[in-house]
């Protein structure tokens, strides 16, 4: 299996439409559920590879079970461990468990510690337990769509539930979380918490509510300021659902069994209701707009690489305005034709 | 796009002792760009070949400080090669005997540093012989 083979788009398109052997190998071994398989094709869908999509088109039959869990809050609050302890309870209850457990790159160097695991031991020595480390890489936008590969990757391997953990600081990382049939929302007793998880975005996208460390002081204190922000908000359109503000101690196991219960009635309620369907919808609709962008930009560029450098002489000249410089390029990719949205700008 | 970065796994097998020489690599790695997987204390060979099969990773880096270098070494190469995983370096380091050292070299251990070592030279190992690996799997895919 050849790795680390990064391809511009466009070519990347002529090696699809040759469809090598070796893929259809690694799709089945995909839903046999076989370790290397299911790693590789992570990787490939990753690093948003020519062979990755090809290979996740294969596989799209066999996604669409699977439901999915974000699990987002603030550095520190217990969301590993919390993961940890959620995972097991499932298996207790025969389930399946996939993880993607996603930290930020650092960006002056691009490298990242993935340290999640660390925190989740126990669920990592079963074999019905599949976990995966992932960098955010720094780029707005391909997380999202990467975790949103992986996560097919997992469902099409056959795993019952997926739980996606990511830090709960930037937009980003919020919308990764936020992307799942289920958003549990953790919050802990330390100084700030709660406004910092409004700042952020949190405090919408929540389904189930977390305090964490209830073990330690202050907890009831936020589990009432929570109840206090819910209070102003409207209930959900539809089902009505209101997210529930529950307490847990992670670490000794405390809460979680309530947590789980939530989590399912949450999943049952929610496709009763079709917003499992609509949520659903609207993710696959902003995945087709986002991959739409993504390759536009890359044959755009990609054809227009050697022009680009020429434009901005041309802008920082004065000869040119920047949507000038755009339009150019653009009509590089559709044959001269005017592209749709420029109307007004024709020169 | 570029090269995909190099990912590492870093593990402190055994029972023995803290982890404070395992971090410190884990972060100069991290500090040299790629991505490092960190388990903590703790693990048998079958979870470090597991943990290193689910994550991809290029290279598997154990921290070793008790005598047990002569059996999960070779443990562990032995389950990456059951796994079909053997395309994955195993390196590492630790105060082992030269004797050892290249006893378990021969054995298709990558190269091992003892306590002396710089990070430096464990970054500069890994790319390089990551790096070789990878163009050996492309000629040959
Ligand atoms: N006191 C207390 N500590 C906890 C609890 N849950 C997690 N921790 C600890 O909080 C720290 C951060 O946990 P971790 O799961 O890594 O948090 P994450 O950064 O949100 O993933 C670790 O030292 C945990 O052992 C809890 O309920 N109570
Ligand atoms: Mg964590």
């Amino acid at each position: 299996m050849a790795r680390g083979t990064a391809a511009t788009g466009r070519k990347g398109r002529r090696e699809a439409a040759s469809a090598p052997p070796p893929r259809s190998s690694l799709a089945e071994g995909v839903r046999a559920g076989d370790s290397l398989s299911v790693a590789r094709a992570i990787s490939l869908a990753e690093d948003r590879s020519p062979e990755g999509a090809a290979l996740l088109a294969d596989l799209a039959p066999s996604t669409g079970r699977a439901h999915r869990i974000g699990v987002t809050g603030p550095p520190g609050a217990g969301k590993s461990t919390l993961v940890n302890g959620l995972a097991r309870l499932m298996l207790d209850g025969g389930r399946t468990v996939g993880i993607i457990a996603v930290d930020p790159t650092s960006p002056f160097t691009g490298g990242a510690l993935l340290g999640d695991r660390v925190r989740m031991q126990g669920a990592a020595g079963d074999p019905r337990v599949f976990i995966r480390s992932m960098a955010s890489r720094g780029d707005l936008g391909g997380l999202a769509a990467a975790a949103q590969d992986a996560c097919d990757v997992l469902d099409a391997a056959g795993k019952d539930r997926i739980v996606m953990e990511t830090v709960g600081v930037g937009q980003t990382e919020v919308e990764v979380a936020g992307a799942a049939d289920t958003v549990v929302v953790i919050l802990h007793p330390e100084a700030g918490d709660g406004v910092q998880a409004m700042k952020a975005g949190l405090m919408e996208v929540a389904d189930v509510f977390v305090v964490n460390k209830a073990d330690r002081e202050g907890a009831d204190r936020l589990v009432q300021d929570v109840l206090d922000v819910l209070e102003l908000r409207r209930a959900a359109p539809g089902d009505g659902w209101r997210p529930p503000v529950l307490k847990t101690v992670a670490s000794t196991g405390e809460g979680l069994p309530a947590l789980l219960a939530s989590v399912e009635e949450h999943a049952a309620r929610s496709r009763a209701s079709g917003s499992f369907d609509r949520r659903r919808r609207g993710r696959v609709r902003s995945r087709i707009r986002d991959l739409v962008e993504e390759s536009l930009r890359a044959r755009v560029l990609g054809a227009g690489g050697d022009a680009l450098e020429g434009l901005v002489d041309e802008v920082v000249a004065g000869r040119e305005s920047p949507r000038g410089a755009a339009l150019r390029l653009l009509r590089r990719v559709t044959g001269g034709r005017e592209p749709g949205s420029d109307h007004g700008w024709r020169r | 796009m570029t090269e995909r970065r190099i990912r590492v796994l870093i593990c402190k097998p055994g029972l023995d002792g803290h982890d404070r020489g395992a971090k410190v690599v884990a972060a100069s790695l991290r500090d040299a760009g790629m991505e490092v997987v960190y388990t903590g204390l703790r693990q048998t060979p079958e979870m470090v070949v597991e943990t290193a099969i689910q994550e991809d990773v290029d290279a598997v880096g154990l921290s070793l400080h008790s005598a047990a270098h002569m059996t999960i070494f070779p443990r562990v190469l032995k389950l990456l090669r059951k796994r079909k995983a053997d395309h994955i370096l195993l390196t590492g380091g630790g105060i082992i005997p030269d004797e050892d050292r290249r006893e378990l070299e021969e054995m298709g251990v990558g190269r091992l540093f003892g306590p002396g070592a710089t990070s430096e030279e464990i970054v500069q190992y890994i790319t390089a012989e990551v790096g070789r690996r990878r163009a050996a799997a492309r000629a040959g895919a």
